[in-house]
């Protein structure tokens, strides 16, 4: 039987999985990584003014995440060049972090476990916390899921019937903000875009619709959580990056079996709809062009 | 669901114009300080088909979009009938390959709808058992028909194509437009298109629109070929002629007619269906 503690750094892992899984395949789908990671980085601050102002750390950095989140979501309608604006938005929001650490003498030594996160750590009220996040991210999405899903697809197609893309990408907005908070004791500030990040792509390999896709992250995110830390344990390596780490190899293992998959597939003249090279859809994610052949298929 | 904000039809507009599903008066779209469109009155009826044809950059797209509420109006007003349900096939959609798509899972956004009605829906589109296959994968002309599908299934009111036909062949639009005109008889559903071919419209259209930032005429397909201002603008290649796909009802294999066919379609009209030009000014 593991050590209470071990139990409970997988229980904060799978809730953080739970919502990272469908939140991080619409971080895929809207190209949010960039939109992620500055949220993130907000975090550190957030824990800063949660120190300071005696406030329990996940309400520090959920009301820090959320003012990042609104504002790069505010910069990027008013039409900013959105790449460049969310990298200096990123990068500030870790610089100012890390200086605000610096005046706070009782934070210094815990730097690390801001930026890494320090799992092993949690207590049966950051359970809590992390539990009551997770599922109030997974219901919001699902509650949202079919209008949230059309926006992706396509925003105008959306207002066409009659949704309020703007509305949508405000609970993704909150959503996000909410996983930061939830995620920055488990994999700390650094690395929760990847918890978003990764596990989604590993599912987009296999996956043939959305909510595949999103069901497979879950899976991916939460293998990737309990393997990391048997392997922090085993090794005595930091648990955070671990599980990034695993997470990192198990894409790695989705590639290279969607290859020989297609492979397969290639030489039995069936080709799998929808993929065109497994490295260029998982990777970037190019647009594959149906023009060409048209059909002059007559009505039924 | 919510249906999009709708002003209430107000004013003292009658008869037709008071039946209508969407009407613009004065309408005026700017992008970036550039005036596209500008003094644009339009109405369509219930079960009306209405083609817009216009050169490349005349506003076509502009002005169905900003009919939807997709633009805004920088002059002049757009009143949607309340509750009006919109079927709209944008000129591109972009699937993005890093999102998985069925045929079948698109079919079910935004309102998710049962097998057999989707399975109708491509059926009645002409690509039956399409459903498991990816988005992507789709040829050009099954993307269009699957759109349509997608755009029927709500049950709309109106159904707005923008250029349904690009990348389509002949035989291809032929069908694409008999489908349109099938669907209208059945359904009774209203029909705004915007054409990219300046010289072939659907002879079902029971009105063209032939933009150019403004209109610069309108009305039956044939008025408007005849109309001064269409020749000025179109007047070459074809010899200004619109011609107009026909359906042959005899035989099984579709041969479409080809745009320099010319079929009889009478030139001299009514007199009370004179096309309504406005000054033609092209610029």
């Amino acid at each position: 039987m593991p050590e209470d503690f071990v139990i409970r750094a997988a229980l904060a892992g799978i809730g953080l999985a739970l919502a990272t899984g469908p939140l991080g395949a619409f971080v895929v789908w809207r190209r949010m990584a960039f939109f992620g990671d500055a949220t993130a980085h907000a975090a550190i601050l957030g824990v800063v003014l949660a120190t300071a102002a005696s406030l329990p750390l996940y309400l520090g950095t959920l009301a820090v995440a959320l003012a990042m989140a609104l504002s790069v979501t505010a910069l990027g309608r008013r039409g900013h060049g959105a790449d460049t604006a969310l990298g200096v938005l990123a990068h500030a929001a870790l610089a100012f972090g890390l200086v605000a650490v610096s005046f706070m003498p009782g934070l210094r030594n815990d730097l690390s476990a801001y930026l890494f996160g320090d799992v092993l750590t949690v207590t049966r009220g950051d359970l809590v916390w992390i539990w009551a996040g997770a599922l109030l991210v997974l219901a919001g999405l699902v509650w949202r899921w079919q209008a949230l899903l059309t926006t992706t697809l396509n925003a105008e197609l959306a207002r066409a019937a009659g949704l309020d893309p703007r509305r949508e990408e405000l609970v993704l907005t909150l959503a996000l903000a909410l996983v930061v908070a939830v995620a920055i004791k488990i994999v700390g500030a650094l690395m929760i875009a990847a918890m978003l990040i990764i596990p989604a792509a590993t599912a987009r390999s296999f996956a043939r619709t959305p909510e595949g896709m999103a069901a497979g992250a879950v899976l991916a995110g939460m293998l990737a959580v309990l393997a990391g830390l048997a392997v922090s344990m085993r090794l005595d390596t930091p648990a955070g990056p671990s599980i990034v780490a695993v997470a990192a190899g198990l894409f790695a293992l989705s590639l290279f079996a969607l290859s020989l998959f297609e492979l397969g597939l290639g030489r039995a003249g069936d080709p799998r709809p929808g993929t065109g090279t497994a490295l260029g859809t998982a990777l970037s994610g190019r647009e594959q062009t149906s023009e060409g052949a048209s059909d002059g298929q007559p009505p039924a | 669901m919510t249906r999009p904000a709708i002003r209430p039809a107000t004013g003292p507009a009658a008869g037709p114009a008071a039946a209508a599903l969407i009407s613009a008066k004065g309408l005026g779209v700017r992008h970036g300080g550039v005036a596209v469109l500008s003094g644009i009155d339009f109405a369509i009826a219930p079960g009306e088909i209405v083609t817009i044809v216009g050169p490349n950059g005349s506003g076509k797209s502009t002005l169905v979009r900003a009919l939807i509420g997709l633009e805004p109006a920088a002059q002049g007003r757009v009143t949607r009938r309340a509750g009006l349900g919109i079927g709209y096939v944008p000129q591109r959609l972009h699937v993005d390959a890093a999102l998985p798509m069925t045929v079948r899972r698109f079919l079910s956004l935004p309102v998710r709808v049962p097998d057999d009605e989707a399975e109708a829906a491509l059926a009645r589109c002409g690509v039956t058992g399409l459903g498991p296959r990816q988005m992507a994968s789709l040829s050009g002309g099954q993307f269009q028909r699957v759109l349509l599908a997608r755009a029927l299934l709500s049950r709309p009111e109106i159904l707005i194509l923008d250029e349904p036909t690009q990348g389509l062949d002949q035989p291809g639009v032929a069908a694409f437009y008999r489908l349109i005109e099938e669907t209208r008889a059945e359904t009774g559903v209203a029909v705004l298109l915007v054409s990219h071919d300046l010289h072939v419209v659907m002879s079902a259209s029971d009105r063209v629109i032939c933009l150019n930032g403004h209109i610069c005429c309108e009305g039956a397909p044939q008025v408007v070929s005849a109309a001064p201002e269409y020749r000025a603008l179109f007047g070459f290649g074809t010899g200004g002629a619109l011609a107009l796909y026909r359906h042959v009802h005899d035989h099984d294999h579709d041969q479409p007619h080809r745009h320099d066919d010319g079929h009889g379609h009478p030139h001299g009209a009514a007199p009370e269906d004179h096309p309504q030009g406005h000054e033609a000014g092209h610029a």
